[in-house]
């Protein structure tokens, strides 16, 4: 669904991503893990077109990134910070990206009732909490059921129960058959989620690989454990091979 | 686009500094008029708080705004939209907004005070400065990524042109005097948007005495209708090209 063909961005002399070449596929959820700074949004933002690459092809289903911009109808994007018009209600926010994509007719508002949003909805972005802006942003990225949602920091700013709500959500889109993309430092809420995890460092694609794979290679079963165990092997190889 | 610039706008028209910067000007237009008998003086006086306050107030307002709607354009940029599309809806809703908090501000009670060709050729400078100084902090925002630095340089860029554009202009007619350079000093003042909107008023007003030495060439090379046009046209410059400018630049932006 994704392809990435030796992607390469930097920014003035600080170079955030570094000859990536990915395949990603429908059906799966893959992790994006790596330290602060190690190009995972930048990695994102690519292939949503808002950075625009220096070297190298996205193609997405066949529409290549650089030129063709409506393939960004099959992603459903959650950003990490959601900050929206101040004086706007919520209910407006949600009224013009449904009348932004007019060629889509069924919305899928589970997540709307499932947060509550629908009671608080003529409140106005500025008197929202950042967790409650989150909310919005997670409802708009799951509004039209695209193909591909790209999820940065989902969890990060939810309480447990909503945190909950949208793991059950991601899960039941993976099952439908959508290919999800999220970024998380917090391991234990990809817990059953994830079925791939890339790890990036400094720009530089460490492994890409099933997390089958990598509980047999490490004979942990949590997956923070298995993170872990795995960066700790490979960090001293790569220092021997470059 | 529409829908952006209609959502865009729904916002912007419930902004409280857009209400009061209407408020302020409102009860300025109102004293000042009031102040004086003579309605040409009361004119006068709008048009220097319009030269002074207008160009600075946008550019800060619209600079802060482009840059903290960042995520949100980031948002926009999401769906199936073209960049141009949100950029240009953008600058739409905050210059138009912008205009018409001046338009009402000064406009409704210049119209119940005096009304007249010289007051509507007031509000048009006023409008034609807003979306002058709207493009140019579009222009900035996309040239800058850092938005503590964007909101320094716009405001650079008001002063510049309000307060040492004309110091540097003095200073060349004083170094050349002995030279025949009234027509150079003609195109350098097509330079600067705010001396072209005191132009187009001051050929208005007739009043050659309080003209100056700028209205006063213009009148002499030009007339006061050739005079009025070479200004608006100039005005239209000073909005068309920086827009033209942000949206190739926005085009390669790294968001």
């Amino acid at each position: 669904m994704i392809s990435i063909d030796t992607l390469t961005k930097s920014f003035g002399k600080f170079t955030a991503l570094k000859n990536i070449s990915l395949q990603m596929q429908a059906g799966q959820a893959i992790s994006l893990l790596g330290p602060n700074g190690s190009g995972k949004t930048t990695l994102i933002k690519s292939i949503l077109g808002l950075v625009i690459p220096e070297k190298g092809t996205i193609t997405i289903n066949g529409h290549v990134v650089k030129t063709d911009w409506n393939y960004r109808a099959q992603i459903g994007y959650m950003p990490q910070i959601g900050r929206y018009p101040e004086n706007m209600t919520i209910e407006q926010v949600i009224s013009m990206i449904k009348e932004l994509r007019k060629d889509v007719k069924r919305y899928d508002e589970e997540l709307i009732e499932g947060f509550g949003l629908d009671r608080i909805k003529t409140k106005t972005m500025r008197n929202l909490s950042g967790g409650t802006r989150q909310k919005v942003s997670a409802c708009l990225a799951f509004l039209f059921s695209p193909d591909i949602y790209i999820l940065d920091e989902p969890t990060a700013g939810l309480d447990p129960v909503s945190s909950e709500l949208l793991k059950e959500k991601m899960l039941k889109e993976r099952s439908a058959g959508k290919l999800i993309l999220i970024t998380s430092h917090v391991l234990s809420d990809l817990e059953g989620i994830a079925s791939h995890i890339i790890y990036l460092q400094d720009g530089d694609l460490m492994f890409y690989k099933s997390v089958e794979e990598l509980q047999i290679a490490t004979g942990e079963e949590k997956l923070n454990k298995v993170v872990a165990e795995v960066i700790k092997k490979s960090i001293p190889q790569t220092a021997v091979n470059p | 686009m529409k829908t952006i610039v209609k959502y865009v706008l729904l916002d912007l028209f419930r902004n409280r500094i857009i209400l009061v910067y209407s408020l302020i000007l409102a009860v300025l237009s109102i004293s000042l008029l009031g102040l004086d008998n003579n309605p040409t003086k009361g004119l006068l006086s709008l048009l220097n708080v319009s030269l002074l306050f207008v160009p600075i107030i946008t550019i800060l307002f619209a600079t802060i705004y482009f840059f903290n709607s960042v995520e949100f354009t980031e948002l926009l940029l999401s769906q199936p939209i073209k960049r141009n599309t949100v950029l240009l809806s953008q600058y739409i809703g905050v210059s138009f907004s912008l205009a018409t908090a001046y338009g009402l501000g000064v406009g409704l009670p210049l119209l119940f005070l005096v009304s007249g060709t010289a007051s509507l050729i007031l509000v048009i400078t006023g409008i034609l400065l807003t979306l002058v100084f709207c493009s140019l902090a579009l222009l900035i925002f996309v040239s800058f990524k850092d938005k503590t630095k964007g909101i320094g340089i716009a405001i650079a860029a008001a002063l510049f042109f309000s307060l040492l554009f004309d110091g540097l202009l003095l200073a060349f007619i004083y170094s050349f005097s002995d030279y025949p350079i009234d027509q150079a000093v003609i195109a350098i003042l097509a330079l600067n948007p705010i001396d072209l909107g005191r132009v187009l008023m001051l050929l208005q007003l007739d009043t050659s005495a309080l003209m100056g030495y700028s209205g006063a060439l213009f009148k002499k090379f030009l007339g006061s209708a050739a005079g009025s046009i070479f200004s608006i046209i100039c005005m239209f410059f000073w909005v068309f090209v920086p827009l033209l400018l942000s949206v190739r630049i926005f085009k390669k932006k790294d968001l």
